[in-house]
């Protein structure tokens, strides 16, 4: 092969209803190729209704190696879940 | 310097410890990074070498429910070495790279495949015995720590079962058949069973990587553990058929709770993996073959792509 197609990411909805979802990656020369691709690999039994092909070198990915200040400030916030807050027991749907 | 790739692969340790799995840009002991690179790329070639002896018999299916399955199963296993190149991809290397060590045959694949086809009955000894072996190593593999090869491992054992059970549905009519067609799945199994045995490698004392395979969760149970466990849940299985191990020291333990089992031909074992196999000539010739022979068509679909981007680009311009 004188020229690596390029990878691709594939994303799947499974039925209306549901977001697409990152099912994997295979290489394509061009975005009509890795759909069909995409159909033949992510889709044979019925898994699909919708698929998104990108090329991979089009994702900007967070850097886990900096996960420390990307993340942690989310763990000392209790408040913005539910049961932080205190009610009384005969309060039963809220 | 030192002290702080020490604490690196410390917390890499703590990390696998707690049950965390690894993601393709996390850091990573080079050593586990080049373990992963070896196992999921043989397994991937192995994907890719076991359509061939199955492919051998698609066009002589004996009915059309059988040719459908058949074909399905070996499009399902083109599939799963696609997953398993991706996720060899993760780590670093290039599908051109990861084909070439295929071709040039300087990467190994599963031993089980240079044994020959020969027989209709082998298809169905080869779904059953060689699916149901790689399915009982698959389903612990689904729980290996690193992220893509054990979510790759997920949908290829959600596919995986149905080859098994068409292998044994071809035993079963095979064995409710004439006399000569309960002989010939008699004779798939004696030929295939000490090759399935041995698909789960070699002894744990004379296996030096499994310690830390298991350290760092790329395996969980040993090759004996798993050797075990197929002896265990297929021996029932010849029975409803029929037929017999062909180990004369296969008896039920009571104390242990298990089969016990005759001593494996590791020789063989050895020779079949250094490529003295009856087929491994032939499948490396095959496999350069389709290569070689789909060239024009890979050449063809990248002529177009850019054929296609130039127009585009001439359009915006």
């Amino acid at each position: 092969m004188n020229k690596e197609w390029p990878i691709w990411e594939i994303f799947i909805r499974s039925k209306n209803g549901l977001e697409h979802r990152h099912c994997g990656s295979l290489h394509a020369a061009d975005e009509e190729m890795a759909i069909q691709n995409a159909r033949d690999v992510y889709t044979r039994r019925q898994e699909g209704v919708s698929i998104w092909v990108v090329e991979s070198k089009h994702i900007t990915a967070s850097n886990p190696e900096k996960n420390g200040e990307m993340f942690e400030p989310a763990a000392d916030k209790v408040y913005r879940h539910p049961t932080f807050y205190e009610l009384p027991d005969e309060i039963k749907h809220m | 310097m030192e002290n702080k790739t020490l604490s690196l692969e410390d917390q890499f340790q703590n990390r696998i410890d707690s049950g965390e799995n690894i993601e393709a840009k996390d850091w990573m002991p080079e050593k586990y990074r080049k373990t992963h690179i070896r196992q999921i790329s043989q397994h991937a070639h192995s994907e890719v070498v076991g359509m061939l002896p199955e492919g051998n018999w698609i066009s002589r299916a004996p009915s059309l429910r059988r040719k459908v399955a058949l074909l399905a199963k070996v499009q399902d296993e083109a599939g799963h070495g696609l997953y398993l190149y991706s996720a060899a991809e993760t780590l670093g290397i290039s599908r051109e790279e990861l084909n070439e060590q295929l071709n040039s045959g300087r990467a190994k694949y599963s031993s089980i495949f240079n044994y020959p086809t020969v027989s209709w009955a082998d298809m169905g000894a080869v779904g059953w015995l060689v699916d149901g072996a790689a399915i009982i190593n698959q389903v612990m593999l689904t729980k290996t720590s690193y992220g893509p090869y054990a979510r790759a491992m997920v949908r290829i054992c959600k596919e995986e079962s149905f080859h098994q059970r068409q292998g044994y549905e071809i035993m079963l009519s095979l064995c409710n058949g004439t006399e000569a067609q309960k002989a010939m799945s008699q004779d798939a199994l004696n030929r295939w069973w000490w090759p399935s045995m041995m698909m789960f490698g070699p002894r744990d004392e004379e296996s030096p990587n499994t310690e830390q395979s298991m350290k760092w969760k790329i395996k969980k149970k040993t090759n004996d553990e798993l050797r075990q466990q197929f002896v265990d849940q297929t021996v029932p299985q010849v029975e409803i058929l029929g037929l017999t191990v062909p180990d004369k020291d296969l008896k039920w333990n009571d104390e242990t709770g298990h089969y016990d089992f005759g001593t494996i031909d590791w020789d063989e074992f050895w020779d079949v993996v250094k490529g003295n196999g009856l087929m491994n000539e032939k499948r490396l010739k095959d496999r350069n073959e389709a290569w070689d022979e789909g060239k024009w068509v890979r050449d063809g679909a990248s002529a177009y792509a850019d054929k296609q981007a130039e127009k585009r680009a001439k359009k915006t311009a």
